[in-house]
């Protein structure tokens, strides 16, 4: 017989150092993410004689790109573009959204697993999977170069009304039932019961929301020529021409562009965490 | 107030048949019970009563009036639920008044009516607070309390009380019922424990798999279950079985057990049941083995084997016994009650001696 315990678990030596490892893989891909945002503010305040080099630390801070940036191009026009789609986009959905998910969720109708599965099935495909077609449809709906042409086609979109059908069917239903004794109809109940009981997932959807029409840039290319319809990801991209690009305004516009997104996530980030966690795990 | 008169109620579930035919009829300002295990359909029944399921067949009156096609908002009943079913981003008073608002009720008459629910229900301090911010018990006192601000002429309650710990749900049971010694409102309680029907009803209904089994106040219950499955469902401890034969008038059964029953006129298998407190420690009689001894304080509770068949005993003193003794039973033979052993039914009780 042995004098020592068996040890059934780690020692405490052991267990420090697989924490230590894992702290140090964190760290690790917490730097790869931090790292080009990093390096974007950087070159956001290097000259551009400055701009490939490669230290972090510009040798010539300067704001010039940024003043540039807002005075040379209508950059606040493109902002405040942007901002109106992407807030219309993110209001309407909603709306749209949490109707829909409550619908699919609750009532009942022939044909409603059909209908929910045939919209979640367009989570298989991407914008620009069908990106001609829609155009085709935008076009002879005359919305070509028009605010109704970056906003509606945006509007529809699975992946809210999935999550926020998944959500209703996790919420008692007893409490639609009292309300239906206490005299509510499905309208009511939609209103005043059901639409604040979502407030928390409505944030987190509206922060994804926003921030992925705020970053779109593929549709807004497709259906606006008019300058003064673009928004900010085109004026960003318009800084690089075919033959050359001038970084040094492309990383100063992203900049300005990163921080309504920042300022949404340090205000929210409890919601969005909490909105990824169920999603994704429950 | 109103009385409420169930029909023939029929519920289906495509193919799947789930309550077969209930008929039932509730008076005026009644309390009545509807127990059974988890399955037998009350719960069903109730919620076909409140419009929350649609009624296959049959029909309910509530009223006078047949309610199948009436939503539930117009049969002037409400219902408490077993998880309270409160809203959790309204207040206290916006829960309670939430009714009154749909009814566009002026906001000071509102104001006025929860007040009273409230001061009936002790509630007074708490009507700003969210439902996460209050505990169980005071959870359910609001959810009474929206039952009553609306003054309906039923209340209906779901197993309000399943979700409460014991000694709460002794309190809130006492509570229910001076409540409705105070409103006599017509009132129907689902519950799958028979010490709240017993304690609290007028008359109780006992379902199961869908039937009525028997319907009765609780001591008509108690004293003259119909069959079996009521004789085993009401009483705690349940009653004891003991099967056997009736042969000219003797019932006999393994471990020397011999009652007389010369009144019943029955022959053949037979289940005799006697209730746990009726069965004593005589001088003579068939001898049985102490299995289990239980000392509660007041009581001792003993399970014993007598030819095979496990017997619980509630005797009212402390009695000291161990495991393995042999004690004789001795039991007065009007105590048992005699059901038939194919059809479960009651045949009658033993011979008064």
């Amino acid at each position: 017989m042995s004098s020592k315990r068996p040890q059934p678990y780690f020692s405490r030596s052991q267990v420090t150092l697989v924490r230590g490892l894992w702290m140090m893989v964190t760290a690790i891909l917490a730097f790869m993410t931090l790292f080009p945002l990093l390096w974007m503010v950087s070159i956001a305040f290097k000259p551009a004689a400055e701009s490939f080099s490669s230290n972090l630390i510009p040798q010539s801070p300067t704001f010039d790109n940024f003043i540039y940036v807002l005075t040379a191009v209508p950059f606040i026009r493109y902002m405040a573009n942007s901002f109106l789609v992407s807030a219309t986009v993110t209001i309407v959905a909603l709306f749209f959204h949490t109707m829909a998910g409550y619908a699919l969720a609750r009532l009942r109708f022939p044909g409603r697993e059909v209908l929910f599965l045939s919209i979640f099935s367009t989570f298989l495909v991407s914008l620009p999977v069908i990106i001609v077609p829609l155009f085709v449809i935008v076009k002879a709906m005359g919305m070509l170069n028009s605010y109704a042409g970056l906003i509606i086609p945006a509007i529809f979109n699975a992946f809210g009304i999935f999550l926020l059908r998944q959500y209703y069917l996790s919420l008692p239903k007893e409490i639609e039932e009292a309300a239906r004794i206490d005299g509510a109809g499905y309208w009511r109940i939609y209103w005043s019961v059901i639409l604040p009981l979502s407030r928390p997932i409505m944030s987190a959807l509206a922060i994804l929301f926003f921030l992925a029409n705020w970053n779109s840039f593929l549709w807004p290319l497709t259906i606006t020529s008019d300058p003064n319809l673009w928004v900010v990801q085109l004026g960003i991209a318009n800084f690089k021409s075919q033959y050359s690009a001038s970084w040094n305004y492309m990383m100063a516009a992203s900049t300005i562009v990163a921080i309504p997104t920042l300022i949404l996530f340090v205000i929210f980030q409890r919601q969005i965490m909490d909105s990824l966690k169920t999603s994704g795990l429950k | 107030m109103a009385s409420v008169e169930i029909r023939n109620v029929v519920k289906r579930y495509g193919a799947l048949e789930v309550v077969h035919g209930v008929s039932a009829e509730i008076a005026d300002g009644e309390f009545v019970a509807l127990v059974g295990p988890s399955g037998c359909g009350k719960s069903t029944l109730l919620r076909m009563i409140a419009g929350l399921e649609e009624i296959s067949d049959g029909a309910v009156v509530i009223g006078g009036d047949i309610v199948n096609e009436v939503a539930p908002k117009d049969r002037n009943i409400s219902m408490v639920f077993q998880n309270y079913a409160l809203y959790p981003h309204m207040t206290v008073a916006e829960n309670m008044a939430f009714a009154l608002r749909l009814a566009r009720l002026p906001k000071d008459e509102q104001k006025k009516k929860v007040g009273e629910a409230a001061t009936m229900l002790g509630l007074e301090g708490l009507l700003d607070r969210y439902p996460g911010q209050l505990s169980g018990g005071q959870r359910q006192r609001v959810a009474m309390g929206r039952a009553i601000v609306r003054r309906p002429e039923v209340f209906l309650f779901d197993e309000p009380l399943s979700n409460l710990d014991a000694k709460l749900r002794v309190q809130m049971r006492a509570e229910i019922k001076g409540l409705h010694q105070r409103l006599r409102t017509t009132s129907i309680y689902v519950t799958h424990d028979q010490i709240e029907a017993m304690t609290m009803a007028d008359r109780i209904v006992v379902m199961r798999d869908g039937n009525v089994e028997q319907i009765g106040t609780p001591l008509e219950l108690f004293d003259n279950p119909r069959n079996l499955f009521v004789a085993s469902f009401i009483g705690s401890p349940s009653m004891n079985f003991i099967k056997g034969e009736v042969v000219n008038g003797t019932f006999r059964a393994p471990g020397g057990v011999i009652i007389p029953a010369v009144n019943l006129a029955h022959g053949g298998p037979a289940v005799a049941g006697i209730r746990p407190n009726k069965l004593q420690i005589g001088a003579t009689g068939p001898s049985a083995e102490v299995l289990i001894v239980e000392p509660t304080g007041d009581e001792t509770h003993l399970l014993v084997e007598l030819g095979g068949t496990q017997l619980a005993m509630l005797l009212r003193d402390r009695i000291s016994l161990a495991p393995g003794d042999r004690i004789d039973l001795a039991f007065a033979s009007a105590d048992v009650h005699f059901f038939d052993g194919q059809s479960t039914l009651r045949l009658g009780r033993g011979d008064a001696l």
